[in-house]
């Protein structure tokens, strides 16, 4: 764990990890609110707006491809909104209209446009490229306090933190509204508290969250960390307090495991190439949920006993 | 076939523009729309104070719906609703609202008393740390509906009479002066029934207004004193002795009631 390890693990590592809470917490609530769906969806279109951004600016600055993707996950929230109301169907469906529409359309995009010259492809996209979000400058742990050196870190790692530090706030601020508002939608309206605009926000937030993630990590993470980690995590717990904990804790096991896994891994096992980390990443995540489900104390709960809306 | 509007006409009395200034819900030219076809119509309401009301009629004949949108639950096409005569956003503070037991997951990771805390949400705002006297006022208002023992419950193992009187009780700790209930005695046990009525009552005898979508009409008389009947119109309304009778029932219930059951409602008010 010396000067390799900084230069070349530590920020993948805690990229990874930041991403993972970010996506992970307003998680924790559409999956409640039975929207988890969403996630996907704003993970897919982002790569629409990222290929328009190429389009229109000709260049990959980290920049215009965060507003493109921003723009397009703004974009297909308004139409989801839009097809559930004027098709007048449920939520899920539309969802699923729109971001398969909007998946193809980046691609077509990306398929008919003239974008060889750069790295712009679909495998980009879903897996990111983490392993290369390494830091050069440094020289060991204690680069940790040069000026210099804290300089190099690479952008990604900055604009993630970001990110998962706004996300937290809102989390911790909202917390009364998140929680009332998506147990009991009525009474809250009721009481006063603007639930569609909470609804909203929270939606805009994981959108938030899904882009900032999607620059580092690519949109495969993204999309197991909206659900596998809030999933398992209510498999421990009636408690959602403790339910945003343990999802923390899962995300934050699933990118180190991930990580380690992706590196160490096919070496133990006789192969010469590393794997991709974000796929590890999130094959971890999903072996958590499924041990959650096998044995989390909590799982007989879910879904049994819920009655329809009258 | 009877149109609405001449049931209307026939069942329900002309009513004054103004509602009286200490009103406790008053509803006027209310109307909501689902799809094409409206769902309440120009509802016009007026409940009194210190009195249960019930607000009855058949099924899909908007009864939840003016509720709702009375809140704002629902969004409403037109109307407006003042309480205590002013307009219902200036006087949420003074508003208890129990909404149907099954409109929401019961699976919801948290516990009983915590769902009567939500009630305290408005008065603590979004960072306020709840003070040991309103967990205390949550505690005991658990003890009012006779769930002390089970705060800590996660609320999907209750049963549903118990599901209902954790929210009887959420109503209870916001300290309101009138109580608006979505069906409260859907699907509960006897033990239950006689418990949130005894709650109601007591609430009544407290100067407290309480308005409840109800739908066992064999048990309007015992429980109520003011009843509103609606058919996506108003149908009628007034104390219990002069609007429910057997015309009113009929006009409302458009020949779905038998002939024997509106006697049998009816029967003691003449």
């Amino acid at each position: 764990m010396g000067a390799e390890f900084v230069q070349f693990s530590l920020t993948p590592i805690l990229i990874g990890t930041l991403a993972a809470i970010a996506c992970a917490l307003p998680g924790n609530f559409l999956i409640l609110r039975r929207q988890a769906l969403i996630g996907d969806a704003i993970s897919h279109v982002v790569l629409p707006g990222i290929v328009v951004a190429f389009l229109l600016t000709g260049t990959v600055a980290a920049i215009p491809m965060l507003l493109g993707a921003a723009g397009a996950a703004v974009v297909a929230v308004i139409l989801i909104e839009a097809v559930k109301r004027l098709g007048r169907i449920e939520p899920g469906a539309a969802m699923g209209v729109v971001f398969t529409t909007l998946f193809a359309g980046g691609v077509l995009l990306l398929e008919q446009t003239d974008t060889s010259s750069v790295h712009l492809d679909v495998e980009h996209a879903l897996m990111g490229n983490l392993e290369s979000l390494i830091w050069f400058r440094a020289t060991g742990w204690e680069s940790l306090l040069d000026p210099a050196a804290l300089a190099a870190l690479p952008p990604e790692l900055g604009r993630i933190a970001i990110a998962a530090a706004l996300v937290a706030v809102l989390t911790v601020v909202f917390w009364r509204w998140l929680k009332i508002a998506t147990f009991d939608e009525g009474s809250a309206q009721a009481l006063g508290i603007p639930a569609a605009a909470l609804g909203f926000g929270l939606v805009i937030t994981a959108a938030v969250a899904a882009v900032a993630a999607f620059d580092a990590v690519g949109s495969i993470i993204v999309i197991a960390m909206f659900i596998c980690p809030p999933a398992a995590a209510r498999l421990m717990t009636n408690r959602l307090e403790r339910q945003i904990w343990w999802s923390v804790a899962f995300a934050v096991l699933s990118a180190v495991l991930g990580y380690v896994f992706a590196g160490y891994g096919p070496l133990w096992f006789g192969s010469t190439n590393a794997v991709s980390a974000a796929g590890m990443i999130a094959a971890v995540s999903g072996v958590i949920l499924g041990l959650a489900c096998l044995y989390g104390p909590h799982r007989a709960r879910v879904g049994a006993g819920r009655e329809d809306a009258a | 076939m009877t149109t609405p509007a001449t049931i209307a006409a026939s069942g329900g009395q002309a009513i004054d523009a103004a509602p009286p200034p200490d009103c406790p819900l008053a509803v006027r030219g209310l109307t909501v729309s689902y799809g094409e076809k409206p769902a309440i119509f120009s509802v016009d309401a007026t409940f009194p104070a210190t009195a249960m009301s019930a607000i009855i009629g058949p099924n899909g004949a908007g009864k939840s719906t003016l509720l709702k949108a009375s809140l704002g639950v629902i969004p409403r096409l037109s109307g407006s609703v003042t309480v205590f005569g002013t307009p219902i956003d200036r006087a949420r503070d003074r508003i208890a609202y129990v909404p149907q037991r099954a409109s929401v997951d019961w699976d919801f990771p948290t516990t009983v008393l915590d769902v009567v805390q939500m009630g305290l949400y408005r008065k603590v705002g979004l960072l306020g740390r709840l003070s040991g006297r309103m967990r205390a006022r949550a505690q005991d208002c658990l003890d009012r509906v006779g769930m002390a023992d089970f705060a800590d419950r996660q609320i999907g193992q209750l049963s549903g009479g118990q599901q209902q009187r954790v929210f009887l009780a959420r109503a209870l700790a916001q300290d309101a002066d009138l109580y608006l209930l979505d069906e409260p005695f859907a699907g509960v046990d006897a033990a239950t029934e006689r418990a949130i009525i005894d709650v109601l009552k007591g609430l009544k005898a407290g100067g407290k207004a309480v308005v409840a979508v109800h739908h066992d009409l064999s048990t309007v008389r015992a429980y109520f004193d003011h009843v509103f009947l609606i058919n996506v119109r108003r149908m009628a309304e007034g104390p219990v002795s002069t609007a429910f009778t057997p015309e009113n029932l009929n006009a409302t219930y458009g020949g779905r009631l038998g002939a024997t059951h509106i006697a049998e409602f009816a029967q003691a008010v003449s």
